[in-house]
C-alpha cells in the first residue's frame, strides 16, 4: 500500500544522511584560509553594516523592509504564470491582475504614509 | 501548455465576503491618507458599514445555490445563513470596538501597541487619550476572511481564509490598553498555537491532495466514493483537516489556548473571537464534513461523537472552579462547542442534510448573540484597574446596578439554556435533531453536560444578587450608544428567539442546503 | 352545534383581537418602566388602557354579531412557538361568542374597577404599582379567555396567577398579607399541576393542544383517557377558583387592596375555573364520571361556602365565603352539561356584577371606617353613606335572589337544571342549591343589618363618610347591573342564544319540577333565610365581641367548617414531616451524593485545571496529544 512512497522515504535518507556527512567532513577535509569577508554575517551580498559580533539584535526597521520585499517578491511570483497564461486568460486575467497589484499596492501605501520606508 | 480558461466568478454570489473585504482595503487606505482626528469616525463608518452591507447583501442574494470561482466558493443556504450570522455579530463586535465612553482614555485599544510594556512612554499613554484606529480594518479583514472560511469548498481556499481570519486576530489579540502583558501573553500563546494548528491542517491538505489529487471537497467525495476510502492517506489528512478545524473552533482537547487567549484580550476581541470564529469554524466544519467527507462518514463519526462528549465535559467541568468572569465564559464557549457537535452529529447524509443543520445554525445564531452580549456586560463593570472581571468583585451587583445584573441574569439564562430564551429553543432544536437521528446517549450526556454548566451560570446569578456588595466594588460604567446598541439587540434577540423563534427556525430550515 | 374544533379564519377588525391582550400589557410595562415619573399620572394611564380595551372589545363584539352564521369563531395564529419537529405550539387567539362574553365582562367590570381604584387607592405612595399589576392583570385575563389552545390559556393562567400573587401581597410589609399571597400561590400552584398534567396528555395522546385540535380528536381518545383530562382539568380549575378542596387560600386572599378583591377574586379570575370547563365542554360532553365529580365538587363548594358564611365577622370574608359559595353553583351548572353550560355562564355574569358591586361597596364602607372590616364594629352606617347602602342594597337583593333582580333569574335557573338533571342525583343537587340559596339568604341579611342598620358600635375615632364621586360611580353602574342584566340576558338578548355557536342548542328537558314550583320554592326558602337572620341578628343588640359560648356548629363554622385544620393536620403536619424527614434524606443521603458528586466534580475540575498551566508548550504538547489521538483513533477505526 505504501509502495510508491518508498522511494520518498530513500530520498529523506538520502538527503538527512548528505546534510550530516557535509557538516562532519567539512572540518577534516576542507582545506582553512579565513579573511575577513568569510566570517561577517551574509547580508544578500551587501557590504554588512558595522555592528558587534555575537547576538546583537537587527533594528526592528530591518524586519519592515524586509517584510516589504517579502511582499513584492510574493507578487512578481504570481506575475509570472499570470504572463505565460495570458493568452488564454484574456481580459479576465488583466482585470484580476490589476486587482491583485492594487491590493498590494494598497499595503505599499500604508507602509509608505505611516513611515515604514524612512530609516531615521 | 495546460488548457486554461478564465473561471466564471459570481460577483454577486461573492458580494457578502467582498464587501466586508473591501472596506477593510478602503480601511487601510484611510489609515494612510485621511488626517488623524477624522480617522475614528471614518474608520467606523466604514467599518459598520462593511458589516452591514454584507449583511444586506447576504439578504439579497438569498436564495441562490451555486458554486462559484471554479467551484472554489459555494454560495448556498447554508454558507449565506453563516455569513449573514457572521456579518451581524461582527457589525455588534465592531460596536463594541467603538465605544468611547467607558475607558476614561477613550478606546479600549492600546495607543501605541509596539511600545513595550513598562516604559516611561508606555505609561505616559495608557491614560492619554490617543487611540489607534487600525483595529477596525484588521477587525473587518478577519470576519472577510471567516466569511470565506465558512463558504470555502476548495481546501485551499479554506486554508488561505483561515489564514486571513487567523493573522488579525493574533494582532488585535494583543492591544488591550489595560493589562498590557497579560494581552500580549495571549496574543504571543494564539499565534504560537494557531500555527501549529494550522501546520496540522495544512498537512493534513497535503495528504488529502496526494490521496485524491483534487483540493476540491466535491471531487475528494467523488474520489472517495469510488475508491472506496480506504487509505491511510486519506484517514490521516483527514484527521489531520478535522484537528485543524477543530482548533479555531475551540473544541477539547484542543482548547487549552480558549480561556488564556479570552481572558488576555481586549473583551471586545474576546466577543469577537467568541461568536463569529466559532460560528465560521462550525460552518467550515460542517462543509468539509458533509460535503468533502459526507460518504466517508464511518471514518469519522465515532470520532466527532466522542470528542463532543469531551468538549462538553471538559467546558462543563473546569467552567465551575473558574473565577475570572472572562475566563468563565470561555469556558462556556468550549461546552457550546461540544453542544454544536451534537448538531453536527444529527445532520444525517449530505442529500438529506435538513432539520441538523438547520438547527445547528440556529444554535450557532442564539449562541453568538447571547455570548456577545454577555462579553458586551463585562465591559460594563470596571474598576480602577480596567474591566474587573474576577468574580468577587461581580458580588452583590445588583444592588448596585439592578439594570446591569438583570440583562447579564438574561445572557447567563440564555447561555444555560433555560425556557424563554433563545438559549433554551437552540438546545431544544439541537438535542431533538440529535434524538431523531438516534444519538440519544449523546443527548443524554448533553443535557447532564447543560445541568453542571448551569451550576456556575446561576452560581454568576446568585452571588449578583443574593451576596453582600464588595467593600471596593467595581463602578458599572454607563455605556456610550454602541455599547447600548449592542445590548439592547442582543437582550432582545435572546428573548424573541425565545419566545417567538418561529420566523428564525423557518429561516434556518429554508437555508439548510449544501451544494458541492 | 358546529363540529367541535372548526374555526373561521379572523380578518379584518376580528383579526386585532391580539390588541385586546396587548393594550394593557403595554399599559402595565409602561407604568413598571417608567418609574417615579409617571407616579402622578400613573393611574389615568392605567384607566385609560382598560377603558380603551373595553371600546375596543365592543367593538369586537359587534364585528363578531355581524359575522355570517357558522363563522361565529374567528381564530388567528400570531406565531408558531418553537416549531420544532413534531412539537408544533402555536400562540394564536379565539374570537368566540363564549370568549366574547368573558371580554366584556373583564374590560367592562376592570375598567369600573380600575376607575374605583382612582378614588380607593388615592392616599397609597405605590398607586402606580398598583395599577401597573392590575393592567397586568387584564392583560394575562384576555389571553386566558381570548387563546386558541390550552398552552396560551395556561400562559395567561400562570399570568393572573402571578398577577393575583403580586397583589394580594401589594402591602408586602404586613405578614397576613406577605402568607395570604404565599397559600394563594401554593395552592394555585396544586391546581396547574393538574392542569399542566394536562396539557402534557393531550400532547402525548393528540400531539396538539389547540382547542381546535383536541376537541377534534377527541372523540377518538379512550374513555379513560377522556376522564383523566376531565378530572386534571377540574383540578385545574377547582385550584384557580377556590372550589373544595382548594377552596382555602380565597377568603385569605381578602388581604390585597379591596378594588383587587372585586375584580380578581370576585368578578373575573376565579371565574376561569368555570372558563376552562365549559371551553372543553366537548371533552365533558363524552366523560359522564368527569361531569359528576364536577357537579359534586360544585355541590360541596356551595354548601361549604354558605355554611362558613353565616359565622364570619369580617365583611370581605363573608363576601369572600359568598364568592366560593357561588362559584360553587356555577361549578354545579358547568358539570350538568349542555343544559347547564349557558346557566353557569349567565350565572357568571350576574356573580360578576353584584358582587363586585358588593365587594366596591364593603370597600367604601372600609374607606369611610379607617379600613375596619369587623362588622361588629359597624351598625347604623346606612344614613352616614346612602349611595354605598343603596347600591349595596340592590346588590344584596341580587345575590339572594330577589324576585327579578339578576341573581334571581341566574340562580333559580341553576337550581332548576339540578334539578332536571334527574334521578336521586339530581334530587340532592337541586335540594342542596335551593338550601344554599336560603343560607345566602341568612347571611347576607345578617351582612346587611350588622352593617348599615341599627345602632352604631363604631370606634371612638371612626368618622365614617361617604365616598368620592370617582368611587360611587362605579359602584351605581355595578348596581344598575345587579338589579337589570340577569333579566335583559334572559328575556331581551337571550344568553344561550348568543352562546349556541359555542354550546349548541339546548337540549329539551322534561322538567322533574316545573319551574316555577322552583322559582316559588325558592323564594319561600330565602324569605326563610331573611327572616331567621331578623330572627337571630336583628331583634336583638349585636355584641361587640363575639359571644364565646356558642353551640358546636357555630364553632365550627367560624373555623371555617376545620378546612384549615383539616389542611393543617392532613397535609401540612405530615407535610412537614415528610420534609423533615426529605430533609434528613436529603442532608444525609442525596446532599451527601450531590454534594460528593460536586465535590466530585470541583476536585476533578480542580485536578483538571492543573492542566491548564499557562505555558505554551504544554498546550502545544496538549495539542499535538490530542492530534495523535484523533489521528491513530481513525487509523483505528479504519484498519481495527
Amino acid at each position: 500500500m505504501l509502495n510508491p512512497y518508498i522511494p520518498i522515504v530513500g530520498l529523506f535518507a538520502l538527503a538527512a544522511a548528505f546534510a550530516l556527512f557535509s557538516v562532519a567532513a567539512a572540518p577534516y577535509i576542507g582545506p582553512r584560509r579565513y579573511n575577513k569577508a568569510k566570517v561577517d554575517a551574509y547580508e544578500c551580498g551587501i557590504e554588512p553594516v558595522d555592528q558587534p559580533l555575537g547576538g546583537a539584535r537587527f533594528p526592528v526597521k530591518y524586519y519592515l523592509t524586509a517584510m516589504l520585499f517579502i511582499i513584492f517578491d510574493i507578487e512578481i511570483i504570481f506575475l509570472y504564470p499570470w504572463a505565460v497564461a495570458n493568452d488564454s486568460l484574456g481580459l479576465f486575467g488583466l482585470i484580476e491582475m490589476v486587482l491583485f497589484i492594487g491590493t498590494v499596492f494598497i499595503a505599499y501605501a500604508y507602509v509608505w504614509r505611516r513611515g515604514g520606508l524612512e530609516w531615521d | 501548455m495546460p488548457d486554461l480558461s478564465a473561471p466564471s466568478i459570481s460577483y454577486l454570489g461573492l458580494a457578502p465576503v467582498l464587501i466586508v473585504l473591501g472596506a477593510a482595503c478602503i480601511g487601510v487606505l484611510v489609515e494612510a491618507f485621511v488626517p488623524r482626528h477624522l480617522r475614528w469616525n471614518a474608520q467606523v463608518s466604514l467599518a459598520l458599514l462593511g458589516t452591514v452591507g454584507a449583511l444586506a447583501a447576504v439578504i439579497l442574494v438569498a436564495g441562490r445555490n451555486e458554486l462559484t470561482a471554479a467551484r472554489a466558493v459555494a454560495v448556498d443556504g447554508a454558507a449565506l445563513f453563516i455569513e449573514g450570522t457572521i456579518a451581524a455579530l461582527g457589525a455588534l463586535s465592531i460596536l463594541m470596538f467603538a465605544e468611547r465612553a467607558l475607558d476614561p482614555a477613550k478606546s479600549a485599544f492600546v495607543a501605541s501597541a509596539a511600545l513595550p510594556v513598562g516604559s516611561s512612554a508606555d505609561r505616559k499613554l495608557a491614560t492619554a487619550p490617543y487611540s489607534q484606529t487600525e483595529v477596525f480594518p484588521l477587525a473587518s479583514f478577519a470576519i472577510g476572511g471567516m466569511m470565506l472560511f465558512a463558504a470555502s469548498n476548495n481546501l485551499l481556499v479554506m486554508f488561505v481564509a483561515l489564514e486571513v481570519l487567523s493573522l488579525p486576530l493574533y494582532l488585535i489579540c494583543g492591544m488591550a490598553r489595560r493589562r498590557r502583558l497579560l494581552s500580549q501573553e495571549s496574543a504571543v500563546k494564539y499565534f504560537l498555537l494557531g500555527s501549529f494548528a494550522s501546520a496540522f491542517f495544512l498537512y493534513g491538505l497535503a495528504l488529502i491532495y496526494g490521496y485524491s489529487g483534487t483540493v476540491d471537497l466535491g471531487e475528494i467525495r467523488e474520489v472517495a466514493a469510488r475508491s472506496g476510502a480506504s487509505d491511510a492517506l486519506f484517514v490521516t489528512g483527514l484527521a489531520l483537516l478535522i484537528v485543524g478545524l477543530l482548533f479555531k473552533a475551540g473544541i477539547a482537547p484542543f482548547h487549552a489556548w480558549t480561556p488564556d487567549v479570552y481572558q488576555g484580550a481586549p473583551t471586545a476581541v474576546t466577543a469577537l473571537m467568541a461568536s463569529c470564529t466559532k460560528v465560521a469554524a462550525f460552518g467550515a466544519i460542517l462543509r468539509l464534513l458533509y460535503v468533502g467527507f459526507g460518504t466517508s462518514e464511518w471514518t469519522w463519526r465515532p470520532l466527532i461523537y466522542t470528542i463532543a462528549i469531551v468538549s462538553m465535559v471538559v467546558g462543563a467541568i473546569l467552567g465551575i472552579t473558574q473565577t475570572d468572569v472572562k475566563r468563565m465564559l470561555a469556558y462556556s464557549s468550549i461546552a457550546h462547542a461540544g453542544f454544536l457537535l451534537v448538531g453536527v452529529i444529527a445532520l444525517g447524509d449530505a442529500a438529506t442534510a435538513g432539520r441538523g443543520l438547520s438547527s445547528t445554525l440556529f444554535y450557532l445564531l442564539t449562541y453568538g448573540l447571547t455570548t456577545v452580549g454577555g462579553f458586551a456586560v463585562v465591559t460594563l463593570v470596571r474598576d480602577g484597574d480596567g474591566e474587573a472581571t474576577h468574580l468577587s468583585k461581580w458580588a452583590g451587583l445588583a444592588s448596585r446596578s439592578p439594570l446591569t445584573a438583570a440583562v447579564m441574569t438574561l445572557f447567563l439564562l440564555g447561555l444555560a439554556g433555560l425556557p424563554l430564551t433563545s438559549g433554551f429553543t437552540g438546545k431544544f432544536a439541537v438535542f431533538r435533531a440529535a434524538i431523531d437521528d438516534g444519538a440519544w446517549p449523546l443527548v443524554v450526556v448533553a443535557l447532564l453536560a447543560s445541568a453542571i454548566a448551569a451550576f456556575f451560570y446561576l452560581r454568576l446569578v446568585v452571588l449578583m444578587y443574593f451576596s453582600a456588595p464588595a467593600e471596593d466594588g467595581p463602578t458599572v460604567g454607563v455605556p456610550g450608544l454602541p455599547t447600548t446598541i449592542v445590548l439592547a439587540v442582543t437582550a432582545a434577540a435572546t428573548v424573541i428567539l425565545g419566545l417567538a423563534p418561529g420566523a428564525v427556525l423557518d429561516l434556518a430550515e429554508q437555508a439548510a442546503v449544501l451544494v458541492g | 352545534m358546529e363540529i367541535p374544533g372548526t374555526y373561521a379564519e379572523a380578518s379584518g377588525l376580528l383579526a386585532s383581537a391580539w390588541l385586546l391582550v396587548g393594550i394593557p400589557l403595554i399599559g402595565a410595562a409602561v407604568l413598571l418602566l417608567g418609574g417615579r415619573r409617571l407616579d402622578k399620572a400613573g393611574h389615568l394611564i392605567g384607566c385609560a388602557t382598560i377603558v380603551l380595551d373595553f371600546v375596543l372589545a365592543v367593538a369586537l363584539v359587534a364585528a363578531l354579531a355581524g359575522q355570517d352564521e357558522g363563522e361565529k369563531a374567528v381564530t388567528d395564529t400570531l406565531f408558531s412557538f418553537i416549531p420544532v419537529g413534531e412539537l408544533q405550539v402555536d400562540i394564536g387567539m379565539l374570537f368566540d361568542p363564549l370568549s366574547a362574553v368573558f371580554v366584556l365582562l373583564i374590560t367592562g367590570v376592570g375598567a369600573l374597577i380600575h376607575i374605583y381604584s382612582i378614588g380607593y387607592m388615592a392616599h397609597d405612595r405605590a398607586r402606580r404599582r398598583f395599577f401597573a399589576y392590575m393592567n397586568l392583570f387584564v392583560a394575562a385575563m384576555l389571553l386566558l379567555v381570548l387563546g386558541n389552545g390550552y398552552v396560551t390559556l395556561y400562559i395567561g393562567w400562570e399570568g393572573v396567577g402571578l398577577a393575583s400573587y403580586l397583589l394580594i401581597a401589594f402591602w408586602y410589609r404586613r405578614p397576613a398579607a406577605a402568607t395570604a399571597a404565599k397559600k394563594a400561590f401554593i395552592m394555585n400552584r396544586v391546581g396547574d399541576v393538574g392542569l399542566i398534567i394536562a396539557i402534557f396528555v393531550m400532547f402525548a395522546t393528540l400531539g396538539s393542544t389547540s382547542f381546535a385540535d383536541v376537541f377534534a380528536g377527541a372523540s377518538g381518545l379512550a374513555a379513560g383517557t377522556v376522564t383523566a383530562l376531565g378530572l386534571l382539568l377540574l383540578l385545574g380549575a377547582c385550584g384557580k377558583s377556590g372550589q373544595v378542596p382548594l377552596q382555602a387560600w380565597l377568603p385569605d386572599a381578602m388581604e390585597g387592596p379591596t378594588p383587587v378583591s372585586a375584580l380578581i377574586h370576585a368578578a373575573t379570575m376565579v371565574t376561569a375555573g368555570v372558563y376552562l370547563i365549559a371551553r372543553s365542554a366537548p371533552l365533558f360532553d363524552l366523560s359522564e364520571t368527569a361531569r359528576t365529580a364536577v357537579t359534586v365538587v360544585g355541590l360541596v363548594t356551595l354548601l361549604y361556602g354558605a355554611i362558613v358564611g353565616c359565622a364570619y365577622d369580617d365583611i370581605k370574608k363573608v363576601l369572600a365565603y359568598s364568592t366560593v359559595s357561588q362559584i360553587g353553583y356555577m361549578f354545579l351548572a358547568v358539570g350538568l352539561g349542555p343544559a347547564g353550560y349557558a346557566v353557569a355562564i349567565l350565572h357568571l355574569l350576574t356573580h360578576g356584577f353584584f358582587k363586585a358591586g358588593l365587594f366596591l361597596g364593603a370597600g367604601s364602607v372600609m374607606h369611610g371606617m379607617n379600613d375596619e372590616v369587623d362588622m361588629r364594629k359597624f351598625g347604623g352606617l346606612g344614613s352616614k353613606m346612602r349611595i354605598t347602602y343603596i347600591t349595596f342594597a340592590l346588590g344584596y337583593l341580587s345575590l339572594i335572589g330577589f324576585p327579578f333582580f339578576s341573581g334571581y333569574f341566574s340562580k333559580d335557573l341553576v337550581i332548576e337544571v339540578a334539578f332536571d338533571s334527574g334521578g336521586t342525583l339530581g334530587w340532592i343537587l337541586g335540594g342542596g342549591a335551593m338550601l344554599a340559596a336560603g343560607l345566602t339568604a341568612f347571611y347576607m341579611t345578617r351582612l346587611m343589618v350588622m352593617t348599615f342598620l341599627g345602632r352604631p358600635r363604631w370606634d371612638s375615632d371612626a368618622h365614617p363618610h361617604e365616598s368620592p364621586a370617582v368611587m360611587t360611580v362605579p359602584m351605581v353602574v355595578l348596581s344598575l347591573g345587579s338589579v337589570f342584566a340577569g333579566f335583559i340576558l334572559v328575556n331581551v338578548l337571550p344568553l344561550s342564544d348568543w352562546l349556541e355557536p359555542v354550546f349548541g342548542p339546548e337540549p329539551e328537558v322534561d322538567h322533574v319540577v316545573a319551574p316555577i314550583v322552583v322559582s316559588i320554592l325558592t323564594t319561600i326558602v330565602v324569605a326563610l333565610g331573611v327572616g331567621a337572620a331578623w330572627f337571630f341578628v336583628a331583634r336583638r343588640e349585636v355584641p361587640v365581641r363575639p359571644p364565646v359560648n356558642v353551640s358546636p356548629v357555630i364553632k365550627a363554622a367560624r373555623a371555617n367548617l376545620y378546612g384549615d385544620a383539616f389542611n393543617e393536620s392532613v397535609f401540612m403536619r405530615p407535610g412537614q414531616w415528610l420534609t423533615r424527614a426529605m430533609v434528613y434524606v436529603d442532608n444525609r443521603g442525596i446532599d451527601g451524593a450531590v454534594n460528593g458528586l460536586a465535590a466530585g466534580l470541583g476536585g476533578t475540575s480542580g485536578r483538571l485545571r492543573r492542566t491548564q498551566t499557562g505555558f505554551v508548550r504544554s498546550y502545544a504538547l496538549s495539542i499535538l496529544g490530542g492530534a495523535l489521538v484523533v489521528t491513530v483513533a481513525f487509523l483505528a477505526v479504519r484498519f481495527g
